[in-house]
């Protein structure tokens, strides 16, 4: 059994901790095919976004929808659709490289995993380290298997927090072919950053957060560190 | 149920002056004379902390299946009512058995059981103090399996203490000792549904200031 | 069905395998588990040359042991899943998210009963206390007991995860709801070294946990999801 959406709908998403509030009325449409930027500083509510549509995390108020039903509807399965690259990575240090691949895929039921495994090594340019231990890897070659890790099942929606910190050159370059390919193939990605450089090369929207608010869309990413300062500085009326 | 706190207060309060009279005029217990009389202020507390930790276990199951704030907030109040009047009963109860019975505390089922019952909460609070965000899940989760363990706890020390029966049993009770008892009971709980919808009223406007607060930035 | 078992099946060998690898874990637990052992007999040996522990503490001081390294144990593990953020990335797998639960307590079921392998033994020898006169009765009270104490404990220590003062919240909060195994396993263990066996009580204690066990496993599994969704 497997479910499949070509859109996601984030309607007036609230999110708050007593008084602290993590997001508010946020409200957003993706769809297939698209890398929609979350920009924004520190507390700004990127990572709890992120973390209500990965399912792990509920909102206080607001609907979230994928292919218009909620994740309540579609059950558990849901999750065989998702793939998270997160701040942490996700990895097993303890495991070798291509133990935690095929870890990941067995979880994720992947047809096959150790072959799929060992491909996807080779995208991540470890195909020489994958009987070593993860915990010797150094911050980028963690993050290029952990992208791996992550892209094992073809999920449909991808989500991405801060996934271009430590890469060097090489492997920015590489990230940014394979999320074009992604996003050829159908995928819906969600990438939160605080490189606005690499956000005008690779993303088709940017949506700028401060303090759980939306304040701006940008539809058009092109001169996007401008306008980025400005809208911060404008505060609350977008 | 906000506008019933003073009403609630004040019959309460009568109820606790009137009693001495009621105790007083109650007739003397055979073997334990005046110290029984401990008894109309042992008893309610320790029957109510029980309904107390019985209401917060299920209020805490209600939360963690409908996720709706109020429901929090009473299963808060009730942790605290239950570790309140466990601890009025704990004090007044040894007072009470060192005079009659010769000992401070034994370890029989119900006795147990209550006092894990009271642990159990006490654990509550403990964990919706220091626990940090999102402990509110996990302490309802901690109040059904408290209450889920009661009669694993009570049964189990009533196979293993059977062995070794008590000297003294807690007598069953003749009329006369039952009005003062349920007046009493009655001042008791009442006291409790008072403190009850006083607490229930603190986190609501607790969560109101949050609201307020989060409104006015927007 | 089968999902669900497959998944339980995938996370518990994953814990081996990383197990295995250091046997971290294992070592520690059971070293501090001989400490705990040693330290309680020095309290509880009485005076006198053949140095029989008082009353029924080689019982007590059995499951004592169990309970203190169980709840290391339990720490130690979830400490594991919080390295690289783990637990949301199984939490995040499609499978039901109670499996990733009784995936867990397979593991700390299997580590605790390695244990209690090595500590059984140590505390006959150290007792002079006879509990391999009735292996089958010994080994289902330690095995039902230490699922109880696991079952509570997995669901605890995967609930406080990220919480503040984790370390000593789990043992306040999975003592007193683990009373009741404590009670059975320590009075079914002293049932079983009296100068008279009484083998009908330790029967009666071991229905006793096997009860707990059935309840707290079905309400852990209940409880997972919701306690896990932040």
């Amino acid at each position: 059994m497997s479910v499949d959406f070509l859109d996601l709908s984030i309607r007036e998403l609230s999110r708050h901790f007593g008084r602290r509030r993590a997001l508010s009325r946020l409200s957003l449409e993706c769809r297939a095919g698209e890398i929609v930027g979350l920009l924004g500083p520190n507390g700004a509510g990127k990572s709890t976004l992120l973390a209500i549509v990965s399912t792990l995390a509920a909102p206080s108020s607001g609907e979230l929808r994928y292919g218009g039903r909620t994740a309540h509807e579609i059950g558990a399965v849901l999750r065989a659709r998702i793939g998270v690259l997160s701040h942490d990575l996700h990895l097993y240090s303890e495991l070798t490289a291509l133990e935690n691949l095929v870890f990941f895929g067995r979880l994720y039921g992947v047809p096959d995993p150790e072959t799929v495994a060992a491909r996807a090594l080779e995208r991540a340019r470890l195909a020489d380290r994958g009987a070593d231990l993860v915990s010797g890897f150094s911050r980028g070659m963690r993050q290029r298997l952990a992208l791996e890790r992550a892209l094992l099942h073809n999920p449909r929606l991808l989500l991405l927090d801060e996934p271009f910190t430590g890469l060097d050159d090489a492997s920015t370059v590489a990230l940014i072919a394979r999320l074009r390919e992604l996003r050829s193939s159908g995928c819906i990605t969600l990438l939160a950053t605080h490189d606005l450089d690499v956000a005008e090369v690779v993303l088709d929207r940017a949506v700028i957060l401060q303090d759980g608010k939306l304040v701006a869309i940008e539809p058009d990413v092109r001169g996007l560190r401008k306008r980025y300062q400005e809208r911060l500085s404008a505060g609350a009326r977008p | 149920m906000r506008k019933a706190f003073v009403p609630l207060l004040a019959v309460a309060g009568f109820i606790f002056m009137t009693a001495p009279i009621l105790v007083t005029r109650a007739p003397y217990e055979s073997t334990m004379g005046l110290v029984q009389k401990i008894f109309y202020f042992h008893m309610p507390p320790a029957m109510l902390m029980l309904l107390s930790a019985i209401f917060c276990g299920i209020i805490s199951a209600i939360e963690l299946i409908r996720k709706r704030p109020v429901y929090d907030w009473i299963a808060y109040a009730a942790a605290e009512l239950t570790v309140l009047y466990g601890a009025l009963a704990m004090v007044t109860g040894p007072l009470w058995a060192r005079k009659a019975w010769g000992v401070w505390w034994v370890w029989d089922p119900r006795l147990t059981m209550s006092l894990l019952l009271w642990m159990v909460f006490v654990s509550y609070l403990l964990l919706r103090r220091y626990g940090g965000p999102g402990s509110e899940t996990l302490a309802a989760g901690l109040a059904v399996f408290g209450m889920a363990t009661s009669p694993f706890v009570y049964l189990s020390v009533n196979i293993w203490r059977t062995i070794h029966p008590l000297t003294t049993v807690v007598p069953t009770l003749p009329v006369d000792f039952a009005l003062p008892l349920w007046y009493a009971f009655t001042g008791f709980l009442l006291l409790y549904i008072a403190l009850m919808t006083l607490r229930v009223r603190i986190e609501e406007q607790r969560a109101l200031v949050d609201q307020l607060y989060l409104e006015s930035e927007e | 069905m089968s999902a669900f078992w497959r998944v339980v099946w995938i996370v518990a060998k994953k814990d081996l395998a990383i197990e295995a690898r250091s046997r971290e874990l294992l070592n520690t637990t059971v070293f501090f588990a001989l400490s705990c052992v040693i330290v309680f007999s020095v309290s509880f040996v009485g005076e006198g040359g053949d140095g029989r522990a008082l009353g029924d503490a080689a019982a007590g001081i059995l499951w004592i042991a169990i309970a203190f390294s169980g709840t290391l144990a339990l720490g130690r593990t979830f400490e594991r899943e919080r390295y690289g953020d783990t637990l949301r990335a199984l939490l995040l797998a499609p499978g039901a998210r109670p499996a990733v639960y009784v995936g867990k307590l397979v593991g700390v079921v299997g580590l605790l009963l390695a244990t209690e392998i090595i500590i059984v033994p140590l505390v006959a020898l150290l007792f002079q206390a006879r509990l391999f006169d009735h292996t089958l009765l010994l080994a289902a009270l330690l095995g039902f007991g230490t699922v109880g104490f696991a079952c509570v404990g997995t669901l605890f220590a995967a609930m406080l995860g990220r919480a503040r003062s984790r370390d000593v919240l789990l043992p306040i909060l999975l003592y007193p709801v683990t009373i009741p195994v404590m009670i059975a396993g320590v009075r079914g263990t002293a049932a079983l070294i009296q100068p008279t066996p009484q083998l009908d009580m330790a029967r009666l204690w071991i229905m006793l946990l096997l009860s707990f066990d059935v309840v707290f496993l079905t309400l852990s599994l209940w409880t997972f999801e919701s306690v896990m969704t932040e």
